[in-house]
Parts: C-alpha cells; structure tokens; sequence
C-alpha cells in the first residue's frame, strides 16, 4: 500500500513560518502505527523530521500530535483506520508555540497542571505503621481520571483554550477531580477555590472536544461537571 | 556555562524522582532527564509491586525473599534482598501515604494478587518443602508504574524539586575516583552545561533497545550504564538480560504477568496448556526466565503458530475470565490487543512471543546505592545509582515480576538517604579536566561528521544480531559471531553522518548518541555472555546447559579496558539460603 503524508514543518533556525512538506511512502501495512510512519521518514528520507515519542504504545504521552484535524498519539493511530485515499495530514498539537516541526512547547501546559496542587493533601497523620483504608468503590472512582497521561491532546482541543490562556483547561481539572474526590484528601476548599473562578471550570462550556479527543477514552466533561457540582453544592 | 547543586539526579523514573523526595531540604537537588519526568518508562509497568503485607492470606517478608533468592537462581545477594523485602511492607505503606490509588479489598485495604514466582510454603511448619502461590503484588488495575510514576512525580511538585527536562547528559564527571557532576545538553537549545556537584545518582534505567523486540520504549537506550563504563568502571552481570514471555507478537509490547496472575493460560497450536509440562506445581505462574525458554522449545518443536511476519507465536488465553475481570483488572492490557492486533480478549486468545524487558545488571552498588569501582568493594565518591541502571544484587539471574517497582522505591530512597549523609561533609571538588569543551567537541564531531554509515541502519543491524546472536538462548559459536559484528558495528560507528546539523531540538543527533550508548551496553552484555560457561537465571548456554555452582556462584564485573573487555569475579553473597535445583 502507498501512501502520502503531509507533515507541517518548522525550523526556528531556517524559517520565517510553519510550511507543508509531503512525503510518499511506498509498501506500508495497514497494521502500521503513525508512529512508524514517521519513523520511516525520519530514518530514510529525512533525517531533519523531529517529533517526540517513547513507549510507542499509548503510555507515556510523548507523541501527541493533530492528525487529520483531530488531536491523537501518533502510536495509538493505526493507519488502517485513517482515510488513506488523501494525504494524512500531520501538525503539531494546536494552541501551543511550536519550537521545531512537531515539537511543542509544553511549559504552559505543565505549570497550569501544577497551579491546581496535584498532589494527595492531608492533615490528619497516617496511621504509622499501615495504609488508610479506603473502599474499592471509592478507590475505582479514581481510577479513570488517574489514567490520563498528560499528553496535553485534550487542552489544546478546547476551544476555551484556544480564546483565553489563562485557561487552566480540562487536563488539570481532570487532575482535581482525582484528588478533590479521592477520600483521603483533605484539601477541600483550598484545591476547589483554585478552580472556582472565571479561568477555572466555568469557562468549561461542555463542548466535549476534549472527550473526542481524549486518546485513553476518558469520559472528562463529566469529572469538571461532578467539580462544578461541588464547588455549587459548598457555596448553596 | 556551569552550575552548581549540591546533587544531580539523572532521570526521573520511580528510582530519580523517589531519590529526589528523599533529598533534605537544606541540599540544592536537581533531576535531569531527557523526557518530561511522568513520560519516564516506570509508567509502562502493569501488574504489580509485591510486599508481604498479607492482606488476603497469611504471608511474611521471608518467603518473599526465600521467593526472590531462588528466582534469581541462586545469583542474588542475599543480604540485599533480605533488605529490599523486609523493607518492602513500609515501602508499600508509603506509597499509600503518599496518594497511590491502590486497588482495594474488601476490608479496605491494599489489594494483592498472584504473580510469577511468588509463593509460600504450602504446610507452614515446612518452610522448604512444597510451596504454592500466593497473592503479594499490591496493584491499581493493570496501571500500577502509571500511578506510581504520577505519584512520585506529584510527591515531587509538593517538595518543589528543580526540574531539567529533556536534558541530555553526555559526560560523567570522575576524577581520581571522585564523582564531580555531569556534562549535559539542553535538548531545545543545544546549550551545553557543566552541573558541578558533591553527589551523583544515576536512574537512568534499561537499555531494552539493544534486541529488536523488546516493551522498552525508544529512550531505553542504556545511557547511564554506557557512561558509567566509558569511564572505565565496571558493570556488573551485564549477561543477564530478562525476556518477558508475553510480548505482544511482532510489537514486543508488554502484556503484564497480571494477565496469569489472574488466571489466564498459555496455549501452543494444538491448545496446550504447555506449562504443565514444564512447571507442574506453578504451570504459568512460573517465573519468566522459565516461561519464555519453555515458549521458545514449544516454538522450536514446532507447536508454535507462524506469524504473517514470518515470526511465530504462542496464545495467551485470557477469555474465560469473564468480561468483568477483564474490564476491571486488566483494561490496559486487553486494550492493546484491541488496539494494535484487533484481537479481542474477551472472546479470543492474545498472540504472544517473549520480549526483551529488563536488565538485571547494571552499574555495581551495594545496599546504600553507592557506586562500586571494582569487584572489591570499594566505591567511587559522591557517585551513587539506583533502579534497572543499577546491579545491587537484589535481582541475581532473573527478576521476579513486581520486584523492579519495589527496587525503585526501596533503594531509590536508600540513595537519597546515603546522599543526605554523604553530603553533611561533602565539598564540591575542583573539576580539573574541561567537561564543556569535551561534550561540544563531541557533539561537534558527531555534526560535522561526513561518513556513509547511516545511524537507524547501524542500530537496526545491532538490534537484529543481538536478537538472533545473544537472546534467549545463546552458545559460543554466536556469541562470537557477535564479538565480532560489535567490532565492525563500532567500527562503522566512526563514519555516520546525519542530516540534522543545527541546534534546536536535535533527535537525529540524539539518536546518534544513543547508539554510541547501545554498543557499549551491548558489548559488556555479549562479553558477559561468552565468558559465563554455564546456564543460571535468564542466562542459557546451549553448551552449556547445566548451572554451575562452584563456579558460577559469582558476579562479572566487566571494564571496557580500552577497548578488549576484561572480566574479573566476585562471590555472591549468601546468608542462609544454600543453593538448590531450582523447580517450580
């Protein structure tokens, strides 16, 4: 099978702007992941392609990218479940600066994740020598949201992002949710007071591009609603 | 340009970013790492970190380290495990203390499950008679290194740690036996800096990369290991290298052990369950150096089933668990069945074939993490190093499944510790060669570098060798053949050119660089391999296929020497646990 692949490119050292460089690609599997697509262009046709990645298996996040329009990780999209029949169109992830071709800038995206203190918050001491208890139910309740992978695909899909920067976006709600109703935590109004302003879960206007998006399948419009519910419930 | 730290800490997998929470506060502590610290390979890790904490049955840290002596075929010190598994039950609490979403049982507490290789003796007051497994792999679903790494990451945001990411380290800075710092790159501007300090922690990991399949991801490429032995130190027990049986077929992604631990059975063509043969007591449970020779003699007796890549496969049957247990403890796995093989498990047997996954050497040290110079005993000042990267030996010939989590945790905050002491009276040291100009030399060569040999080629060769040459079963005619494709292949080294010349965000240079880091890694493995004449963990010679106890009872200690490998012997330490045949 052929294919063609188009691939914004940016090198801040040569160019004055982003441009589009196809590439045809001779004999590919249909099993292939769009991962070793670009793989196969970077390592024998051109070596200046740079994009990141590691697991290769939807884990560590690295690769997220904008793929026909639709923000996804390069290793989790098979091309047999693409439109082969037009270029595939690669460009970075959006609403982020671009430091070089599929490279992006993540500082912004890292520093809104650290503002909503994504970190287990308790004043009463453990018990010294074993685990707190805590039910399964509870702790399942936890688990969607504890698998995101911060890959940034679902922020940069919002179009309250893309408005306002300031925006602290669906990935660090997602990240409150995990902690605001984990049982053990203790932060209350400290974590949710951060989140209750106008760049905060307000400004979620249940567009749900981020669970389109969402390459682990998370269901994140309804965790920001479940923290809209009680930051509304504590001000009743 | 150069800055100064108290510590650095290379990499932010479990083993960094645990060592990093541990620092004191009054201690400057960087960690530096070539990815975002939560995209570090700890995350890939599924099933489980065992503690004897007996929460669904009885259970105590001596059979789980009776477990890991004998896993490790006799190879391990057992002093260190003895440490690593008492430890283990308060390292485990921490964990929980620090935020971990434990999967939960019906009291409350800490899930636990089977794993491979962990048992306990079936009649209590028969301690070495018949044993039989037990459930001690303390697991969140099958997303346990996911959530371990998020948490120690968060651990780390809440003590506000100075972060470097996408930092490149390319030299280690020992002068007269003192660790002085590293030399690094910024990836996104190509600034080259000299990280001046009194301690040193290398957690840099695998180096998975060197075998063409493998569930290690593109960055295990073995960086620390490779610095630690270009400059002249040894590494230790570098043959023995861990194929996880269950890989997915042709992508080598990990299908955890979780998948047995629960119930799942493997499969020849005919519909064997071919464990029985090969492990009657345990069957699948087995641990993984035994599964995967036992799936490679299935392949080889001709009950495997060929692959349209020309590979062949075995089955692992998940399907009668119910959709229930598959949903809710393995959805990650069963996922990726889904997603890249468009099997489902619900209904159909996953294809699977043994995948390089761990290795047990690394950079000798002893229980406080401290890097070792030579097979004596004696250590390299202010230089320390923990996690895969490290050999301590808690691991011996073979790692039992869970037991790489808990390594992490428990000798990850054992180095920060021994880090915290070292530097009550450490001084930075005055840095008497030129480490900047060394490392911009170096990346200039690479840069202007006009030969042919072109880099993915060089390593696809080296990956497809190793494989083929010094994988699971391994004899002197390949080995040799091995030594002698190493020396072309560094040879060929010398000549690579890339098309990448410029500053920003370079992965072609960077690619190169690891490669260089992969034939080194790759050199002690094979020299590891050719010197050790007997079978033992993960390590079969089909010459000689026989473990050898009064001669093998010992680690490598391999030293580049310049380029003609030389190996020198220490005993394994032993404390109460006396060599047996190793049957499961």
């Amino acid at each position: 099978m052929d294919i063609t692949v188009r691939i914004l490119r940016y090198n801040p050292e040569k160019d004055d702007k982003p441009y589009f460089r196809e590439y045809g690609l001779k004999d590919v599997s249909p099993d292939w992941r769009l991962l070793d697509v670009l793989h196969e262009i970077k390592w024998k046709q051109d070596g200046t392609l740079t994009f990141r990645r590691s697991c290769a298996h939807g884990i560590c996040g690295s690769d997220g990218m904008k793929v026909n329009g639709k923000n996804r990780l390069a290793c989790s999209v098979l091309l047999k479940d693409l439109n082969l029949k037009k270029p595939v169109v690669i460009e970075p992830l959006p609403a982020m600066p671009i430091i070089k071709d599929l490279v992006v800038d993540m500082s912004g995206f890292f520093s809104k994740y650290e503002v909503i203190k994504p970190y287990l918050i308790t004043k009463t001491p453990p018990p010294p020598n074993s685990e707190r208890l805590q039910s399964n139910e509870d702790a399942e309740k936890l688990f969607e949201s504890a698998k995101c992978i911060l890959c940034g695909c679902c922020t940069t899909s919002c179009p309250s992002t893309w408005s306002n920067e300031n925006y602290i976006g669906p990935a660090a709600f997602l990240k409150a949710y995990r902690f605001a109703f984990d049982t053990r935590d203790e932060a209350g109004d400290e974590r949710l007071d951060i989140i209750d302003n106008p760049d905060g879960v307000w400004r979620c206007h249940t567009i749900f591009n981020c669970i389109e998006t969402c390459p682990k399948e998370i269901n994140i419009t309804w965790h920001i609603s479940q923290l809209k519910k009680r930051i509304s419930s504590r001000e009743m | 340009m150069v800055k100064n730290y108290d510590v650095i800490i290379i990499g932010a997998g479990g083993a960094g970013l645990r060592a990093a929470v541990e620092i004191p506060k009054e201690y400057s502590c960087a960690v530096l790492s070539k990815v975002f610290p939560p995209r570090s390979h700890t995350g890939t890790a599924q099933g489980g970190v065992c503690a004897a904490l007996g929460n669904m049955e009885d259970d105590n840290w001596e059979n789980h380290a009776f477990d890991t002596v004998k896993g490790s075929d006799y190879l391990g010190d057992q002093d260190a495990i003895e440490t690593m598994c008492k430890d283990a039950i308060r390292a485990v609490i921490e964990l929980e203390h620090m935020g971990l979403p434990f999967s939960r049982n019906e009291d409350g507490k800490i899930a636990q499950r089977k794993f491979g290789g962990h048992t306990k003796p079936a009649d209590p007051n028969d301690p070495y008679g018949k044993r039989i497994p037990v459930m001690r792999a303390c697991y969140s679903a099958d997303r346990t290194g996911h959530v371990m790494l998020q948490t120690l990451y968060e651990n780390c945001i809440k003590n506000k740690v100075d972060f470097y990411s996408e930092f490149f380290v390319t030299d280690l800075i020992v002068e007269d036996n003192v660790c002085k710092g590293v030399a690094a790159f910024d990836i996104a501007t190509g600034e080259v800096t000299v990280f001046h300090a009194k301690a040193v922690m290398l957690a840099t990991g695998g180096y998975g990369r060197v075998f063409r399949i493998t569930s290690n991801a593109h960055v295990g490429t073995g960086d620390g290991t490779a610095l630690v032995y270009r400059n002249g130190l040894p590494l230790e027990d570098m043959e023995f290298f861990q194929f996880h049986p269950t890989g997915l077929w042709r992508l080598g992604i990990l299908v955890s052990e979780a998948a047995r631990g629960e119930g799942g059975i493997l499969k020849n063509k005919d519909g064997e369950r071919f464990m029985q043969r090969y492990a009657p007591t345990v069957m699948d449970l087995a641990p993984r150096d035994m599964v995967s020779r036992a799936i490679i003699s299935e392949i080889r007796e001709g009950r495997g089933i060929k692959g349209s890549d020309g590979t062949d496969y075995v089955l692992l049957d998940v399907s009668h668990l119910g959709k229930k247990v598959i949903d809710e403890k393995l959805p990650e796995i069963t996922g990726f069945a889904r997603t890249y093989l468009g099997v489902e498990p619900t209904k159909e047997p996953i294809p699977i074939q043994p995948t390089a996954h761990y290795a047990m050497g690394g950079i000798p040290a002893n229980v406080n993490c401290e890097v070792l110079a030579d097979e004596k005993g004696n250590t390299v000042k202010g230089l320390y190093a923990a996690g895969e990267c490290a050999c301590v030996s808690v691991h011996g010939g073979n790692r039992l499944g869970t037991n790489s989590l808990l390594d992490i945790v428990v000798f990850g905050r054992r180095g920060g510790k021994a880090i915290g002491e070292f530097l009550k009276t450490a001084e930075h040291a005055e840095i008497k060669s030129k480490p900047e100009e060394k490392t911009k030399e170096k990346i200039k060569s690479v840069l202007n570098n006009t030969g042919t040999e072109k880099v993915y080629k060089l390593r696809t060769e080296l990956q497809e060798w190793m494989m083929e040459k010094c994988g699971i079963f391994r004899n002197e005619t390949d080995l040799k053949a091995m030594v002698d494709k190493l020396g072309e292949l560094k040879e060929r080294y010398k000549s690579i050119s890339i098309e990448d010349k410029g500053t920003v965000f370079n992965t072609d240079l960077m690619e190169a660089l690891e490669l260089e880091n992969l034939l080194a890694n790759a050199e002690a493995t094979v020299y590891g391999a050719l010197n050790r004449k007997e079978s033992r963990g993960a390590h079969t010679r089909e010459d000689f296929p026989k473990r050898d106890d009064d001669n093998g009872m010992k680690h490598s200690f391999i030293f580049e020497n310049g380029g003609s490998p030389e190996i020198k012997l220490k005993p394994v330490t032993i404390t109460k646990y006396k060599p047996m045949e190793r049957k499961y």
